[in-house]
């Protein structure tokens, strides 16, 4: 496999492998020397056009336990001319000798575009628009094996703003391929406007669903890319499908509780909720780290 | 000859030709080359075993059962995966396979490294390495159940079960019941 | 009829042989003897009796129809010539077998004034084919102020729309309905309420929400068609919907021409065989406006077209540049070209003797361009013809396409049907497959 555009490129047996190897990278996470040498001399560049300081850190820091040389582009940086074209970019990346590309931008299928442009380098996709998040629901569902020791049979609930989430899209393809039935919990203007072929239920009652639940996986509110105006206040989008501490009490006590961040406290997630054992975001965290050296070692190294 | 077919890792199924060693064979082997340990370090103080995954953690556990009927004293065992040191990555299939547990810091300490086969020599010279990441050994010695020749770099054993001349293309199994030389089909 | 105007360059005369004519009256085996700009003689023997020196082209195997007219192409000049001009266009247009264009006003500066229209109509004039002008319905395609659609008429400007965009104002859209019906003039709505649409990259829908792309949806059209229907019932005057692209909207036009209304409507080729699906892959050569949509809708534009609720076939031919479409999907502009491949995919999905009547005499009846252009292949007919192979199955390769930009949907598939000659005004302007202009 030479990208990872799409959570769907991985199937189920894909998925797995990235887990069981990220399972050994976070190993390595625990040793003194938190390096190994797997990806000297290879070169693996982020190509960030929407702001995102915690996910190409996350990526970055990869790369580098990787032994990996790491190049970053970010949209301000006077390396991405204003008026260069993504594929000169790209092209002129590829030439300096990179073999992958961790690409987002605000604009979907970008990832899939660059993957047509380049003709050796690995695509990652790293969050493109709305449509996906590959790693972020690759570390989610590390996570939670990690908190619940499986996914199969679980009960997942995807809460918030899916419409314009691609962490969720992500989510979905990878709990149900995974075994898992994920229900979508929403208004009717925060869900994509067909659900047709989604392997997913629907419910518009966050209170009826929790106590079945084992993950609460919560999604932002996607201010910059338009949600606001889907909703008629952050208040009332708050007191529908916020998990407050009385809904979250309301949860199983094994149940857990995923975020991808950033959180904004007190809209998608109570305060004192982000900070229940249950929440396990600092553990998401740390796990990205580790699932992203798996994607990368399975791009470039694992396999011949 | 045991007809039974062993599994090698996602390269195929064992096909075993003919048995070089008995069971019997391999635990006498096991127990002397766990004297040669003691008697070559002057006991047992800062020993470490640490079993290359997969083939050579049973029988470092093995030895350090060896090394406390012998000597009284429970040498540490470790574990390792060398798989994110391999110099040819790229070039085939490399998953991690098992874990990697180093239980306590090796500086100054003599690490015996355990294995089941030495062929090339290239899973040693990753062990080497992955072993100067946890902390700077005061020695690193080998122990092999077979040396099979065929080096490709210089590296050589201090223990050996039974050196074993073979052809490149034969594959070598080492388990309980015994070793032996096949194919991998 | 009066002086043919535009192509003037009529050479000696020539001899369509061997071909079977197909137009308004039907099919029938015949040569056709042309000279003097004017069909001369028609039948199975005319070739006999040709003048000596006549230019002979052979059409054995083929069909022989009145040139194809195209009602809706983006030809680009005045202000983006690096995507097309005038005269690449007119090559394109009769390398599909076009014999006329009628060019969108959505230039820069935009045909809104006779100047600009002027300059237009010279350039179409030493171009392969005819070129008519399209005049904007308001001005700067602005929507707010009405055009000078009189000042344009005077010079033989006969269609009108803001083509690109659609008049949003329903009331500013009523006053020039009653404005063009004084004039005798005809005007076409590029049906989409802007707001509806707004920020909409592909067709809204079971894949815009697979790939997290916003959508169009198929209410942004049908709300301004069954706006536009309410207006020309209420105005008696005269429209002409342009690209539809829905189901609802073939309804709302079937419902309001058993009314009795004066309404047109045309399609598309690529709307008339590919869906949304094939955005799948982000590639913006699929982005268009209006969108790919369901294969309900692809459905339901055929049995439009099957029925007659869709008059014609237009190509809504948009060129861009290489690197306009290698911007991310949802900043690319929307626009694919087709005066190339119309004819064969417009022929792959409503069948030959449909295909050419949507493609040329009902839209030349829509234009204005009848009976020169699209007019039955007789004896003192101008000569405006086109010579297809019906069976000629070849692939399309962007790069040997006469259009300046290369951004066909249809790149590497395998087209059955093909133009072998093209004649406008009496001149061969394609031989063989070749252009000669």
């Amino acid at each position: 496999m030479r990208h990872l555009l799409s959570v769907s490129d991985l199937g189920r047996e894909g998925i797995e492998e990235v887990l069981a190897v990220a399972e050994a990278f976070a190993e390595v996470g625990t040793r003194p020397i938190r390096k190994v040498p797997t990806l000297r001399g290879r070169a693996v560049a982020t190509l960030f056009f929407e702001d995102s300081t915690r996910t190409r850190l996350s990526f970055e820091t990869a790369a580098k336990r990787l032994s990996a040389d790491v190049l970053s582009f970010a949209a301000a940086s006077s390396s991405i001319k204003k008026g260069e074209s993504i594929r000169d970019t790209v092209e002129t990346l590829e030439a300096m000798g990179m073999d992958a590309l961790v690409v987002r931008h605000a604009s979907a299928g970008v990832p899939a575009q660059v993957s047509r442009w380049v003709t050796r380098c690995s695509v990652v996709n790293g969050g493109d628009g709305w449509h996906e998040h590959p790693t972020q629901a690759l570390l989610d569902c590390f996570t939670v094996t990690q908190a619940l020791g499986g996914i199969e049979g679980r009960r997942v609930l995807v809460v918030g703003d899916v419409r314009h989430s691609r962490v969720a899209r992500s989510q979905v393809l990878a709990y149900s391929a995974l075994g898992a039935s994920v229900t979508l919990v929403a208004p009717r203007s925060l869900l994509p406007p067909s659900l047709e072929g989604w392997p997913v239920e629907v419910t518009h009652d966050l209170d009826g669903a929790l106590a079945g639940a084992d993950v609460v996986s919560l999604l932002r509110l996607q201010a910059e890319r338009g949600s606001g105006a889907f909703v008629p206040s952050l208040r009332e989008y708050s007191a529908r499908f916020g998990l407050s501490a009385a809904r979250a009490a309301r949860l199983s006590p094994k149940a857990v509780i995923t975020h991808p961040g950033p959180m904004i406290r007190g809209v998608e997630i109570a305060s004192d909720v982000a900070d229940l054992p249950q929440a396990l975001v600092t553990r998401q965290v740390t796990n990205g780290v580790a699932v992203r050296m798996a994607v990368l070692f399975l791009l470039l190294g694992g396999h011949a | 000859m045991a007809g039974r077919e062993r599994s090698h890792t996602r390269r195929g199924v064992f096909v075993p030709r003919s048995q070089v060693l008995s069971a019997d064979d391999v635990r006498r082997a096991v127990v002397r080359m766990a004297h040669e340990v003691a008697e070559r370090n002057g006991g047992l103080d800062g020993v470490v075993l640490v079993g290359l995954q997969t083939g050579g953690v049973p029988l470092a556990h093995r030895m350090a059962e060896a090394l406390a009927d012998a000597e009284g004293v429970d040498v540490p065992v470790g574990t390792l995966d060398v798989a994110f040191y391999r110099d040819d990555i790229g070039l085939r299939p490399v998953l991690p396979e098992a874990a990697t547990d180093i239980p306590c810091d090796l500086t100054a300490k003599v690490v015996v490294l355990v294995d089941d086969v030495l062929f090339t020599g290239r899973t040693a010279r990753a062990a080497l390495h992955a072993l100067s990441d946890f902390g700077r050994a005061r020695a690193v010695q080998l122990a092999v159940m077979v040396d099979r020749g065929h080096r490709e770099l210089p590296i050589r054993p201090d223990y050996v079960g039974k050196n074993l001349p073979t052809r490149k293309d034969e594959v070598v199994d080492v388990s309980e019941e015994g070793v032996a030389i096949g194919t991998i089909q | 009829m009066t002086d043919v105007p535009g192509v003037t360059g009529v050479t000696g005369a020539v001899v369509v042989a061997g071909g079977e004519v197909l137009d308004a009256r039907g099919r029938r085996r015949a040569d056709v003897v042309i000279d003097g700009g004017l069909v001369r003689a028609v039948g199975p023997e005319a070739g006999r009796d040709a003048p000596s020196g006549a230019l002979v082209l052979d059409a054995s195997g083929c069909v022989v129809a009145p040139g194809l007219v195209d009602l809706h192409a983006h030809l680009r000049q005045p202000g983006h010539e690096e995507a097309e001009t005038i005269e690449s266009g007119a090559r394109a247009a009769a390398l599909g077998g076009y014999t006329a264009v009628v060019a969108m006003p959505n230039t820069d500066p935009p045909v809104d004034s006779a100047a600009v229209a002027r300059e237009v109509l010279a350039l179409g004039a030493a171009a392969a084919v005819e070129v008519a002008v399209a005049g904007a319905i308001t001005v700067g395609r602005a929507g707010e102020r009405l055009a000078p659609m009189g000042e344009l008429a005077a010079i033989g400007v006969r269609l009108f729309t803001d083509d690109g965009a659609g008049v949003q104002d329903g009331a500013l859209m009523r006053r020039a309905l009653d404005y063009a019906r004084d004039l005798g003039v005809t005007l076409a709505q590029h049906c989409e309420d802007a707001r509806l649409a707004a920020g909409g990259a592909m067709h809204e829908g079971v894949w815009s929400s697979l790939l997290g792309l916003p959508g169009i949806p198929a209410a942004a059209e049908e709300a301004m068609v069954a706006r536009d229907v309410a207006l020309v019932r209420a105005t008696g005057g005269r429209l002409h919907l342009l690209h539809l692209s829905t189901a609802g909207s073939v309804g709302l036009v079937r419902a309001a021409k058993a009314e009795g209304l004066a309404l047109s409507a045309e399609v598309t080729p690529h709307h008339l065989v590919l869906t949304d699906a094939e955005c799948a892959g982000y590639d913006p050569t699929f982005k268009v406006n209006p969108p790919l949509r369901s294969a309900a809708d692809v459905a339901a534009l055929r049995a439009g077209i099957e029925d007659g609720t869709l008059d014609a076939i237009a190509t809504d031919h948009a060129p861009h540049p290489p690197e306009a479409k290698d911007l991310p999907f949802d900043e690319a502009p929307p626009g694919m070209i087709g005066l190339e491949t119309a004819l064969p995919v417009a022929m792959g999905a409503v069948g030959l003797e449909r295909a050419l009547a949507c493609l040329s005499w009902r839209p030349a009846a829509i234009a204005g361009l009848a009976p020169r252009h699209g007019g039955p292949v007789a004896e003192g007919a101008a000569a405006n013809l086109c010579v297809i192979d019906p069976a000629a199955v070849w692939t399309v390769d962007p790069q040997r396409l006469a259009s300046r930009s290369r951004n066909t949907p249809f790149e590497g598939r395998t087209l059955t049907g093909q133009v072998r000659h093209t004649i406008v005004a009496g001149e061969p302007v394609v031989v063989d497959g070749r252009a000669a202009r």
